[in-house]
């Protein structure tokens, strides 16, 4: 979910009048005051919304998909006179299918440092599962953002408990509310949510915090060297009726470890830096307790990234790379079953997309919608990268396939170019550029690439810039 | 008893001043015992008066029960096996888990049982011990410490999660000769895992015993028993218990609230357990974490002057 600021048309239509009336009567701080804090105030919305500068819910961008034509109040109140109603829209809603957005304190913050949760009353017109309650949330840097994902709601007024993983870091918290809901639990059928009496309170009825990152369990993963965010940040903590609330905690809740940072860094807000081949591994703790599930990180060092292609786009056709424009793709990987085993793990490298290929026996291309008239074209360009040292056996054999007059695969009208590459052309961890005579004689409809080892040692390769060009 | 107990209520403040210009008085070994005879002579106070002024005026006539001479008292300051000169410790998983399909197997295993820190430290652990899928330990009193009437108390901090059960109890001496419940049984603290704020005091006797004790449950107000100490402790008296949590006096039961046979005229002894599972509070689920450990800061029993 992206989050842009917009201001959504919405106003709560009483409040707006008073601010317009009071606007006169603002006057600046003197020069010679220092404020000892921030406000405290804990109320965000009882009857209006509650010292927030302006009365604006932010809502996500409309560009987004975001419907921002959904808030109302209404006096189908919990407490008082007025209650916040959200109508959900259902996806098809050409002002936008989801609606949310924030409760934002325009002013320095507030300090929110003697509290403990965040509660609120809702209700729904029917039970259904509200994808985003939270805080923390202010469209600029979401520091310290805490979600209660999936609530289903009822039909009768529940009161939500969020609490606050640690107070002490929300001294200055602009954040006040966040929501964001769609029909996904509903069949795509709209429905409205009523909120009322949004509060920060001091509760001392929920403990037993047990935190996790990386959903709790031990991940490894392959990377270059880097930037990449921790994830999976979450806390389980047992309510006073002895119930269980799992949230999703912004990273910069956790202290962070990394058992080697000659390899990998990781700062405060859980952002983590690859500088080196190595492995290291990251651990978090909670208040010193240790976090359930860690980050072991195997990195092969600095990227080299393929050579960048230098031949003039309007010689070429491309069908994978970041320097030209790509045809139309059907499939870098169509896992032709039962006998293929090749699975993707397509990275990208500063912005430099690599397709990645494990396990592999044989993996295709497909761009058939439309196929491509290459008879203009001399050759076919790839860079090839086999992340190992090279087999004595590598073997790569590439498959062209034009589809012929029925303009379709199979048909008895296909025709092929079976390229081997050997030892002789490919490379052990570093790139093989491999240039490649057409000599397919009908190539107009060319719809496939296929790729295969020959039952060579050859079981993981990178690829980059495949397209055709003309000499 | 609603509006006995709101009246109560209002005389906290005013007996405790009573009693703290008393204390200044006095000489007391420690500090600590200090501040539980102010409790305790405190809540005695209640007990005599409560029904009887609506002033702050104390009658000077009357009796009031002081249960101010300590006769056991467990600090729990060596560290190691419980004191076995005041503690027996129970094995094994009883008759049908003792008598309420408990889970657990008890054990004398420093796992399951230690004073450390200047606690006893009871550990429930999942684990497959002899035929069982938990294990715990069972800490009584019976045959080294019994005593008829007195003030009973502990200072406890409670594990938590679904299926744990944690107790603070009394059971009559003469359970061997007459058996459950002629005996009698003081329930002075019964906690759910699964309900972390509240707690249970019960009085089980002949015709008011199991799902028909007497009992009253007390909730902490914005709190919960398993993030701090809390003190469980019962005054008991001819033809009186009285229960409270730490200053706050929440249960009198009497004679007449006995649908039965009043037996809590004899000596009982102390039970401290750590149960998993049983009918009281069902069995634990996939989200109980274990191990779960009862801290018990001090166990202490006094008898009137």
């Amino acid at each position: 979910m992206k989050k842009f600021k917009f201001i959504s048309y919405f106003t709560f239509a009483i409040a707006g009048i008073l601010t317009t009336a009071l606007v006169g009567c603002e006057r600046e701080f003197s020069e010679d005051i220092t404020l000892a804090t921030f406000p405290t105030i804990p109320e965000v919305f009882t009857d209006t919304p509650v010292n927030l500068t302006d009365e604006f819910f932010i809502s996500f961008d409309p560009a987004d998909g975001a419907n921002v034509y959904g808030f109302d109040t209404d006096n189908d109140a919990y407490k008082g006179t007025q209650a916040i109603k959200i109508d959900v829209p259902a996806p098809n809603d050409p002002n936008g299918g989801f609606i949310g957005g924030i409760f934002l304190d325009r002013g320095e913050g507030r300090n929110l440092t003697e509290y403990t949760a965040l509660t609120f009353w809702a209700k729904g017109s029917t039970t259904a599962s509200v994808g985003l309650f939270g805080f923390g949330t202010d469209f600029i840097s979401d520091k310290y953002a805490v979600s209660l994902n999936e609530t289903t709601l009822s039909t009768a007024w529940i009161k939500y408990i969020i609490p606050i993983p640690d107070p002490s870091k929300l001294a200055q918290e602009k954040g006040m509310f966040i929501f964001s809901a769609g029909t996904e639990s509903t069949g795509d059928l709209g429905y409205s949510i009523w909120i009322d009496e949004i509060r920060f309170e001091k509760l001392n009825t929920f403990a037993q915090v047990r935190t996790s990152i990386l959903g709790g369990v031990d991940a490894t993963r392959q990377v270059y060297s880097g930037r990449l965010v921790i994830d999976g940040v979450q806390q389980t903590v047992n309510l006073g009726d002895g119930s269980d609330v799992t949230i999703n905690i912004a990273p910069g809740y956790l202290k962070f470890h990394s058992s080697d940072p000659t390899v990998v860094q990781i700062d405060a807000q859980g952002e983590i830096t690859v500088i080196a081949a190595g492995s290291a591994t990251i651990t978090a703790s909670f208040n010193g307790v240790e976090a359930e599930g860690s980050l072991t990180i195997e990195s092969k060092g600095e990227f080299i990234p393929a050579p960048i292609p230098t031949q003039d786009a309007a010689n070429v056709i491309s069908i994978f790379s970041d320097e030209y424009t790509n045809v139309n793709i059907d499939f870098y990987n169509g896992y032709w079953q039962p006998y293929q085993t090749t699975t993707s793990s397509d990275f990208e490298v500063s912005g430099d997309n690599v397709l990645s290929y494990e396990n592999f026996n044989f993996v295709g291309h497909q761009f058939s919608n439309p196929t491509v008239n290459a008879s203009a074209m001399t050759h076919l360009h790839m860079d090839v990268l086999i992340p190992s040292m090279l087999p004595p056996n590598a073997r790569l054999i590439i498959t062209i396939k034009d589809f012929g007059a029925n303009n379709a695969d199979g048909g008895g009208d296909d025709r092929t170019q079976r390229i081997t590459l050997t030892t002789s052309q490919l490379k052990g961890n570093e790139w093989a550029s491999i240039d490649i005579p057409l000599t397919l004689s009908q190539r107009q409809r060319v719809g496939q690439f296929i790729f295969e080892n020959g039952g060579s040692a050859v079981t993981k390769f990178y690829m980059d810039n495949v397209y055709f060009y003309k000499q | 008893m609603a509006d006995q107990l709101l009246l109560n209520f209002t005389w906290i403040t005013c007996i405790s001043i009573n009693n703290k210009q008393k204390k200044d008085n006095m000489n007391f070994k420690n500090r600590t015992q200090t501040n539980r005879f102010q409790l305790f002579s405190l809540l005695g106070a209640i007990v005599v008066l409560s029904v009887l002024f609506t002033s702050c005026d104390i009658d000077e006539t009357q009796v009031v029960t002081n249960f101010t001479t300590i006769t056991m008292q467990d600090e729990f300051h060596t560290a190691g096996a419980p004191n076995s000169d005041i503690w027996s410790l129970e094995i094994g998983n009883g008759i049908d888990g003792w008598g309420n399909k408990e889970l657990q197997y008890y054990t004398d295993r420093t796992e399951n049982v230690v004073v450390v820190d200047s606690m006893l430290k009871i550990t429930a652990v999942k684990e497959d011990y002899e035929g069982s899928p938990y294990t715990s330990a069972r800490l009584i009193t019976k045959g080294k410490f019994e005593q008829k009437y007195g003030r009973f108390e502990a200072r406890i901090k409670l594990p938590w999660g679904q299926g744990i059960w944690p107790a603070f109890w009394l059971l009559g001496s003469n359970f061997d000769t007459v058996s459950w419940p002629q005996c009698g049984e003081i329930d002075i603290m019964e906690f759910k895992g699964q309900e972390p704020t509240i707690i249970s005091g019960s009085l089980h006797g002949p015709g008011y015993s199991a799902a028909s004790s007497i009992t009253k449950s007390f909730e902490l107000t914005n709190n919960r028993f398993d993030t701090g100490f809390h003190i469980f402790g019962i005054e008991w008296g001819e033809d009186y218990i009285n229960y409270y949590v730490d200053d706050v006096l929440y249960n009198q039961i009497t004679p007449e609230d006995a649908d039965g046979q009043w037996v809590f005229d004899q000596p009982f002894f102390i039970i401290l357990n750590l149960a998993v599972g049983g009918g009281y509070v069902g069995a634990p689920n996939n989200f109980t974490v274990f191990p779960q450990e009862m801290l018990v800061d001090y166990v202490r029993v006094y008898a009137a002057q």
